[in-house]
Order: structure tokens, then C-alpha cells, then sequence
């Protein structure tokens, strides 16, 4: 049959589009087909590894970063990307979110972040992380390539309440078609919300405040607390019962498997505590358990900045674009908190603790700084510290020859606010920084003029 | 708690919550206003001015709290109290279109109309987040009533004169505000409360119904005094007045421009919706607050000259937020919308500049148009800009100074200043804190032993006989007096401090 010009123009036309969507990796999402090497030249590479290199050259394959430094050699077949005026940093690492685990905050069944129930340690965010989650293409478009999907760490859309013990906490790559190929690390840490002594709470079930007198309120502290030494006490004892060779016979009990690394001290716990009371508190407790403790949230950490420090507990500090949690603190309390840990010694990351406003980190990021935290301390801060805190420094966090290649190509500072992101690879792949606001912005741009 | 009208600011507000344990010591910031010099000239600044350009290494000469001279030079006389400015950048005072600072409660919700409640009479000069907005260079807000309701509380503009009594707050001459919100919050899609019937409207179409039943009513109730009035101007006899409505009385001014409508709304079909029942009733929507979806329909809103309100990057926390985008405010402005950045949480206001940034990256506006959203165009939307968002000769004298370009996310606020008075000042800020240190560690060490005491009051009482009672209590009576002046030289502030400061004391001791 034979075809009008048109039509046939048409069908090449299809068969372009096809073509351009089989190829190019810049217009297609993450990838599953083999990696391609790359080699990004002429850039200011800030590897956080100890130096920075003028007009250096990056090698990525096979998902990894294969070399870096100045003046390299390019591989046959590589795809060169020339980063003449642009800047590589290592990817953006932030370690607490929701991400994939809540989509909008006010629709319970797009909210998978919190379980119900006191003691979850079985159940594992990664099992929950959606990866066509819209919050994953617009967070990695600020320069997030990595995130730490935590559950049942509080917040409103837990209804108010948090569990005790939230479950397993999952590092993950912002890319992939499925949660395999996003695994970095699929139990990463342990969320444990530490009691807190409340002698004013929030009832969401009349949507009133309570009181109560602080005797009781301390009494369902210690409650709490001695509770969840009985959990590791069954752990320990289940984890002996465990052990090749003991000869224990016991029922499966998942929860108190969950629980088994943790009390071996292989799996750290992230305790979320933030005065200074329930942080002391929980530094005690964890050093008397010998467990392994991460603090998470630390509005108070400044107060405890000696024992954090003298423990050797990493600390996840919220935004520091946070209100003071007293009247009377200095007005710029959380801004200057990154500085005064640094100074004092006290290991740290920054974390957004949010989906919506993940990609928020830069700024909180920057906003340390303006308040006397060292620039490349806030660079740390985002990249290799938090890397480091959840064991996966190994991996990602600096641009080190035999890491993946998860980085970020720009036009700037990528803690500054106009800042670009230019390229973005995740596992070595070039990644799209197409994403739902960037579409419906487009969209809309392209409205007609209003008949009105 | 403060609940403000957004879900993602009850979602802020209550992750703050958490945090709190209600300490009710005094205010540690000195709250004594400010001096007010009748010359000050703020020299070798970068001055943004907004309206004219950047001013490199100039000068702004500030006379009776306006702006007398602004230039490369100006004629400073001797006894100008001079502020140094060198190397920083001086913009106008930030106007925050959007605020729920300094007042004592948001929401009259049990009604889906409550115009008769009014924030001006629940202006709280005593609010912290006074000072931390301030802090953040904001000189005037937008303090409006939550978004419960159809047609919400009446709203005013206030200057955040830190210090001052409530009296003092409002912006002079400002026109006042009325609330409208449109959607989920008004529908209650969000905050059913257990065991409490739906309130009507639950849906959009009740909203739009709600709206115009109340204009019907508010322009009968026009028709109704303005026959009053004409019979009586004519010399009538035994006329009866219409009785008073307050409830309509604010709606009428509505229909007569007197007062400004300002919506909370997020879809795009409401928008058009709330623009269609303005026109049927003849007013005009002032403000749309959020508006995220306005860029759907920026035209529209452009046509109507309507201001539009929004922020920066807020989105997903609801499903009339899911279309959100961070390019909106960019959008708009290119469709002609006069557009400006809010914050409706008291931590989101202390960094607007930076939000306002925000659409530089965003949509690609210039750093003019981006600066305008947090300065002239608020200032436009609140129909104040004959008196503030630029820095113009005539001007009133809000200004805030900056380290760094105030479009940079390490940018600090360094003094804010209202009507010519330096009511922020970072450096001061800093030298005080020692002395609040002090102030606050003294008191706590009172309470503490105060505390002590009562357990001590209480042991003897209850096991000692009757008649020891009165010898005990005396000594104890002493003790405290005795102490106060040998800790203290000067007499302590009262304090609300009862049972919450027993607890902190307590807690300090674990």
C-alpha cells in the first residue's frame, strides 16, 4: 500500500521518537540496560575526600567511579561530558526521610510510614518504598541521589502517635524501577522513638490538650523505658537461642529476630530524642545495653554536646530552619546549633526529616553556615557524614575511585538556592531531572492565552 | 496551640509541639521598645531600593521615621545618629502577606461564616515569633483568621513593633481584611473530630453556596440601612432602625470596598468560582492566599487584577496541594499577576527572602521581581504601598539590613528597623545573651529551691500534730525573703511559672 508523504513522514517521525526513547539516556528515567561509560572532563571536582581538582576529569563505569583527577585519559566510547565552568560534588545523602513511604501527607491511604502498634522492629521500609513515588523525581532534581527511608518516626500522619520501637530503616538510591535495583542498604538502623516524660500530650481522639501531674507522668516514662529493656532482655536471650550449636529449641518470634542484630551491637539503633533530659537519658541507657546509638532530631544536643562527644554518638540533627523549642532561647538557637557540635567535636549529619520539603536540605544546609558552621563541614554534612553514620561510606558520600557513582554535575554551590543542577548520575547512570512540577510547569506555560 | 490555616503548617506546628514543654518563663529578649532618634542616616550600604535600582555604597537619610533623602550622598546633619553599613545590603522591610504571629487564637470554626469575630481584638504584643520574624527582616504582616470557614474572621496589618502595646501594632491606616477560604480546610475534609456531626459545607458546591447566601443577606441588609438612612435624611418620623448585624456588618463594608477579601483557596476551579460570585455581588477579591494552583489559571486572575499570594515550594501535604509547584509564583507574574510570597507559619517567615529566591531557580524571574515578592508586592496586595515595600523618599523608614545579598541563603539579617527605630539588632542580640543567661539561671535556681521547699512544707504538715503547725510555717515564711535580696540585687519579675517550672526543676534533676 502506498502511503501519502505525509503519512510516511509521520511513520519516521514514530519511528524517531521510538528510536530517541530506546537511546537516549538523557530522556529516559533510570535504566536497566547495561551501564555506558562516561567521562566528565574540564570540571571543579570537590571529591570531599581532601582535595578539590581544578580542571579534573571524572571516569564513571559500570556504575562506578572508575577514576578521578586531572588530566586522565578517556576511554574509548565513553560519553564525554564537558564540564568546562561546572562543578562535581558527591551526591546529596538525606538520612532521614518518608521518602516512597508517604505520598501526601493528608491521605492515610498514601501513608505507609508508621505501623500500628508499640513494638514494630520487624517491619522494614524498604518493603513499603514506592518506586514511582512523584516525591523521588522532584526531591532528586534539588541533588538528592540518596535517602534513608525511615519508618514509624512520628509525625502527623501517624496520627499523632509514634511507636516505640518503628522498625528497620532503609538506605536507598533516588532511581529505579524497583526496590531491588534502590537497595543500598536494606536495614540500615533500627528507629527507636525514645519515651519522653509529657505532662501536657495531645489528645487526637477528642482533639484536645491533657494534663497530667508530672508523678504520673514519670511513672509512664519509666514504664516505657523499663519495656523496652525487657524487649532486648527477650532479644538477647533469643539471640543465645539463636546461635548455632546452642541446642535451644524456641518458636520463630520475628519481632525478637528483628531485635537479634541489634542487641549483638551490628545494627545501630536511631533514637530520636530531643531535650536534653531524654537525650542523656537515652545515651545512659543505650551505653548500659551496649548498644550502638545514633541520636536523631538533637534540638538539644548542644546541651549534651560533651557526653555526645565523650560517647562517640552521631548525632541526625533536624533542619536548621526549625523555631527554637523555648521562648527564651536565642532566636537563632537551631541555626547556630551545626556550628557549636562542630566545634566541639560532636559528629553530625543534616537531614530534612520530611519528603515535601527534602529538598530543603541545601538550604538548611547553607543556612548552618551562615551561622558559623565551616562551608565544607556543611558539604559533609549532606555527603560522606551521614554515609558514614549509617555505614555506607563504603559506597557513597565522596568521589573516591571504586565508589558508585552517584553525583551531581552544576552550575554552582549546591547548597546556594539558584543553584542548577546540570547532570545528575545515580549508580553511574545519567539520571532525567524530568519531574511532576517540571511537567505540569511546562504544561501550563504553554497555555493559550485566556479567551476571558 | 496556635493552629494556623494550613495542613502542612498544623503539620510544622505540631513536629514543634513535641518539642514543647510550655516553659513559661518571662521573655528573656529585652521587650522595652526601642529609642526613637528623629535623624538616623544608614551610610555605605548597597540599597536596594526596589523601585530605582541598587545604590552601590549609598546612603538613606531617615528623618521622623520616613525616608528623607536616599543617594550616593545625602545632606546627613551632625547629630544624625549614624548606622555603618559597609559591605551590607539594605532592602526594604519584608511584608508577610500571610501571617498568624501575634494573636491569641486563628479559628472561630464552628461556623462556616464568623465575620464577626475580629483578630484586632485578640493581638497578642507579647508573642516570641514577633521577635523572630523580626529577625528575619519582616517589618509589616498580613495577621489573618484560619481557614475553617466559607467566610472567616475580620484581619488587619500590623507592623511588628516589638515592645509595644497591642494598640500599637496596626499598620495606621491600613485598610482592614476579611478571611475567605475555599476547599479541603472549609469542607473539613481533614480535621473530622471524633464524635462530632459534619459541619456544612462538606463539599465545593456548599462552599459557592455558603458564599452567596451570605452576600444575599449582607446586601439586603445594605438595602435595608440605606432606606433607613434615606427616609430618614428626608425628615421621617417614628422610623425604626434596622437592628444591628455584626455578623453582616463587615460583608456590607465587602460590597462597599472598604474592606479587602482575602482567600485562602488552592484549585483552580474555585479560583474561578470565588471570581464569579465577586462579580454576581459586584466586589473584589483583594488577595487569593496560596492560590497553588493559580498558575493554572493565571490569566484569569490576571484579568480580574487580583493579587496572588503563595509559597515558595510547599506542596503534597494534601491533595488540593498535589499540583503544586514551585514555579507558580514565576507563572504568574509572567501572565501579569502581582505576586508575592508568604509564609502563614512563624518559622517559614524568618527566611522569606530566601523564599522569595526561590523563583529565581524556579521560573527564571530576575532578582528584582523576585525581590518585589516579599517587599512592594505585599505591600501593593495590602493596598500599603504608598507607605512601605520600597525605598523611596517619603516612604516610611522599614528597612532590613543583610550581610549578604538578601537573595542567598547565607545572607543574616543584621538590623531590622520599623518607623526609623532599630528594633532588631543581631549584634546587640548576641552581647545581651550572657546577661539573659544569667537573668534565666538565677530564676530557675529560685524555682529549684522553692521547689525544694514544698515537699519540706509538706512532710512535717502531714505528720506532725496540728498544733506544730503555725511554730514550722513561720521560719519557712522567712527563708525565701531572706534569700531574694542576697541573690539578686534587683526585685525579680513576676512569673507565671508554677507547676511547669517544678516540672523542668524536677526534670533537670533526672
Amino acid at each position: 500500500m502506498k502511503h501519502t508523504p505525509t503519512h510516511a513522514r509521520l511513520l519516521y517521525l514514530l519511528c524517531f521518537i521510538n528510536f530517541l526513547y530506546l537511546l537516549g539516556p538523557a530522556n529516559a528515567a533510570p535504566q536497566s540496560q547495561p551501564p555506558t561509560a562516561y567521562a566528565i572532563t574540564h570540571a571543579k571536582i570537590f571529591t570531599l575526600a581532601g582535595n578539590t581538582i581544578e580542571d579534573g576529569t571524572l571516569i564513571i563505569r559500570d556504575g562506578k567511579i572508575a577514576a578521578v583527577g586531572a588530566g586522565l585519559d578517556i576511554p574509548s566510547g565513553a560519553q564525554v561530558i564537558d564540564a568546562k565552568g561546572l562543578q562535581v560534588y558527591p551526591g546529596i545523602f538525606d538520612s532521614i526521610t518518608q521518602m516512597g513511604l508517604r505520598e501526601i501527607g493528608a491521605v492515610s491511604a498514601t501513608v505507609d510510614s508508621t505501623e500500628t502498634g508499640n513494638y514494630n522492629p520487624d517491619v522494614v521500609a524498604a518493603t513499603a518504598v514506592s518506586p514511582s513515588s512523584e516525591h523521588i523525581p522532584v526531591t532528586r532534581a534539588a541533588g538528592i541521589t540518596e535517602v534513608l527511608a525511615v519508618p514509624g518516626s512520628g509525625g502527623f500522619d501517624s496520627g499523632g502517635s509514634s511507636n516505640v520501637i518503628g522498625g528497620q530503616a532503609s538506605a536507598i538510591h533516588m532511581a529505579g524501577w524497583a526496590i531491588e535495583e534502590m537497595l543500598i542498604k536494606k536495614s540500615a538502623a533500627m528507629v527507636l522513638n525514645w519515651p519522653e516524660i509529657e505532662t501536657q500530650t495531645f489528645d487526637f481522639a477528642t482533639f484536645s490538650r491533657k494534663e497530667k501531674p508530672y508523678s504520673d507522668a514519670k511513672q509512664e516514662y519509666d514504664k516505657q523505658v523499663n519495656e523496652i529493656a525487657d524487649w532486648l532482655e527477650r532479644a538477647r536471650h533469643y539471640a543465645q537461642a539463636m546461635e548455632k550449636g546452642s541446642g535451644a529449641k524456641y518458636d520463630r518470634d520475628l519481632k525478637l529476630e528483628a531485635l537479634a542484630p541489634v542487641v549483638r551491637g551490628e545494627l545501630p539503633l536511631l533514637v530520636f530524642a530531643d531535650r536534653s533530659r531524654e537525650i542523656r537519658n537515652a545515651v545512659e541507657f543505650c551505653d548500659k545495653q551496649r548498644l550502638r546509638m545514633i541520636l536523631a532530631g538533637g534540638s538539644e544536643a548542644y546541651k549534651v554536646k560533651d557526653l555526645l562527644r565523650s560517647k562517640n554518638i552521631p548525632v541526625i540533627l533536624r533542619p536548621s530552619l526549625s523555631l527554637p523549642p523555648d521562648e527564651d532561647d536565642p532566636y537563632d538557637r537551631m541555626l547556630s546549633q551545626p556550628a557549636e557540635l562542630a566545634a566541639a567535636g560532636v559528629k553530625f549529619a543534616l537531614a530534612s526529616f520530611d519528603n515535601s520539603f527534602a529538598r530543603r536540605l541545601g538550604q538548611n544546609a547553607a543556612n548552618a553556615v551562615a551561622y558559623g558552621l565551616p562551608y565544607e563541614e556543611a558539604l559533609k554534612a549532606v555527603t560522606i557524614y551521614p554515609a558514614r553514620i549509617f555505614g555506607i561510606d563504603d559506597q557513597v558520600g565522596t568521589l573516591e575511585q571504586g565508589k558508585l557513582a552517584n553525583l551531581l554535575v552544576t552550575n554552582g554551590d549546591p547548597l546556594e538556592l539558584t543553584t542548577d543542577v546540570k547532570y545528575l548520575f545515580i549508580r553511574g547512570q545519567l539520571t532525567s531531572m524530568d519531574n511532576r512540577h517540571l511537567r505540569l510547569y511546562e504544561k501550563y506555560s504553554k497555555r493559550p492565552k485566556s479567551a476571558r | 496551640m496556635k493552629s494556623s490555616c494550613t495542613f502542612a503548617a498544623i503539620v510544622k506546628k505540631f513536629q514543634i509541639l513535641y518539642l514543647l514543654y510550655f516553659l513559661y518563663l518571662p521573655l528573656a529578649v529585652s521587650a522595652a521598645p526601642p529609642d526613637a532618634p528623629s535623624v538616623v542616616v544608614i551610610q555605605n550600604a548597597t540599597i536596594l531600593t526596589v523601585s530605582h535600582g541598587t545604590i552601590e555604597r549609598g546612603s538613606i537619610l531617615i528623618k521622623d521615621g520616613k525616608i528623607a533623602e536616599v543617594g550616593q550622598t545625602v545632606n546627613a546633619p551632625k547629630d544624625a545618629q549614624v548606622i555603618d553599613a559597609a559591605g551590607q545590603f539594605v532592602i526594604p522591610g519584608i511584608i508577610d502577606c500571610h501571617s498568624h504571629i501575634a494573636a491569641e487564637s486563628i479559628n472561630e470554626g464552628s461556623v462556616s461564616v464568623s465575620s464577626m469575630v475580629n483578630m484586632t481584638e485578640i493581638l497578642n504584643p507579647d508573642d516570641i515569633d514577633i521577635y523572630r520574624d523580626l529577625a528575619g527582616g519582616v517589618t509589616s504582616a498580613n495577621i489573618l483568621h484560619g481557614s475553617a470557614n466559607s467566610i472567616g474572621g475580620q484581619t488587619l496589618v500590623i507592623k511588628l513593633r516589638w515592645g509595644q502595646p497591642a494598640a500599637k501594632l496596626p499598620f495606621e491606616g491600613a485598610l482592614p481584611g476579611i478571611k475567605f477560604a475555599l476547599g479541603e480546610n472549609v469542607k473539613r475534609s481533614n480535621f473530622s473530630i471524633p464524635g462530632q456531626p459534619k459541619r456544612y459545607p462538606a463539599t465545593r458546591m456548599g462552599v459557592e453556596e455558603t458564599i452567596r447566601g451570605a452576600f444575599i443577606e449582607a446586601r439586603d441588609y445594605k438595602k435595608a440601612w440605606e432606606d433607613f438612612d434615606k427616609r430618614s435624611a428626608a425628615g421621617g418620623k417614628n422610623l425604626i432602625a434596622p437592628r444591628r448585624d455584626l455578623r453582616l456588618e463587615p460583608l456590607v463594608e465587602v460590597l462597599e470596598g472598604k474592606r479587602y477579601v482575602h482567600s485562602h483557596c488552592y484549585r483552580e476551579d474555585e479560583i474561578l468560582m470565588l471570581l464569579r460570585v465577586a462579580k454576581e455581588f459586584g466586589f473584589k477579591v483583594r488577595t487569593f492566599q496560596h492560590v497553588l494552583e493559580g498558575y493554572k489559571v493565571a490569566d484569569e486572575l490576571a484579568a480580574a487584577g487580583v493579587g496572588a499570594s503563595t509559597f515558595s515550594d510547599w506542596w503534597a501535604y494534601k491533595v488540593e496541594a498535589y499540583d503544586a509547584i514551585p514555579y507558580n509564583a514565576a507563572l504568574m507574574t509572567r501572565r501579569g499577576v502581582v505576586v508575592s510570597i508568604n509564609s502563614d507559619s512563624a518559622e517559614e517567615a524568618t527566611h522569606l527572602n530566601q523564599e522569595a529566591a526561590k523563583s529565581m531557580k524556579f521560573g527564571g524571574l530576575s532578582h528584582d521581581e523576585a525581590l518585589k515578592m516579599v517587599t512592594l508586592n505585599p505591600a501593593m496586595q495590602l493596598g500599603i504601598d504608598k507607605r512601605v515595600g520600597t525605598i523611596d523618599v517619603g516612604k516610611d523608614a522599614d528597612l532590613a539590613i543583610y550581610n549578604h545579598d538578601p537573595l542567598s541563603a547565607y545572607a543574616v539579617v543584621q538590623k531590622t528597623i520599623i518607623d526609623g527605630r532599630v528594633y532588631f539588632d543581631r549584634q546587640r542580640d548576641i552581647a545581651e545573651r550572657s546577661e539573659r543567661e544569667k537573668e534565666k539561671k538565677a530564676l530557675i535556681d529560685k524555682l529549684k529551691k522553692s521547689a525544694e521547699k514544698k515537699p519540706e512544707d509538706k512532710k512535717p504538715d502531714a505528720t506532725a500534730p496540728s498544733g506544730q503547725k503555725p511554730a514550722e510555717k513561720k521560719p519557712e515564711v522567712k527563708k525565701p525573703e531572706e534569700k531574694k535580696p542576697g541573690e539578686k540585687p534587683k526585685p525579680p519579675q513576676s512569673t507565671a511559672a508554677g507547676p511547669a517550672a517544678a516540672d523542668v526543676c524536677s526534670g533537670g534533676a533526672l
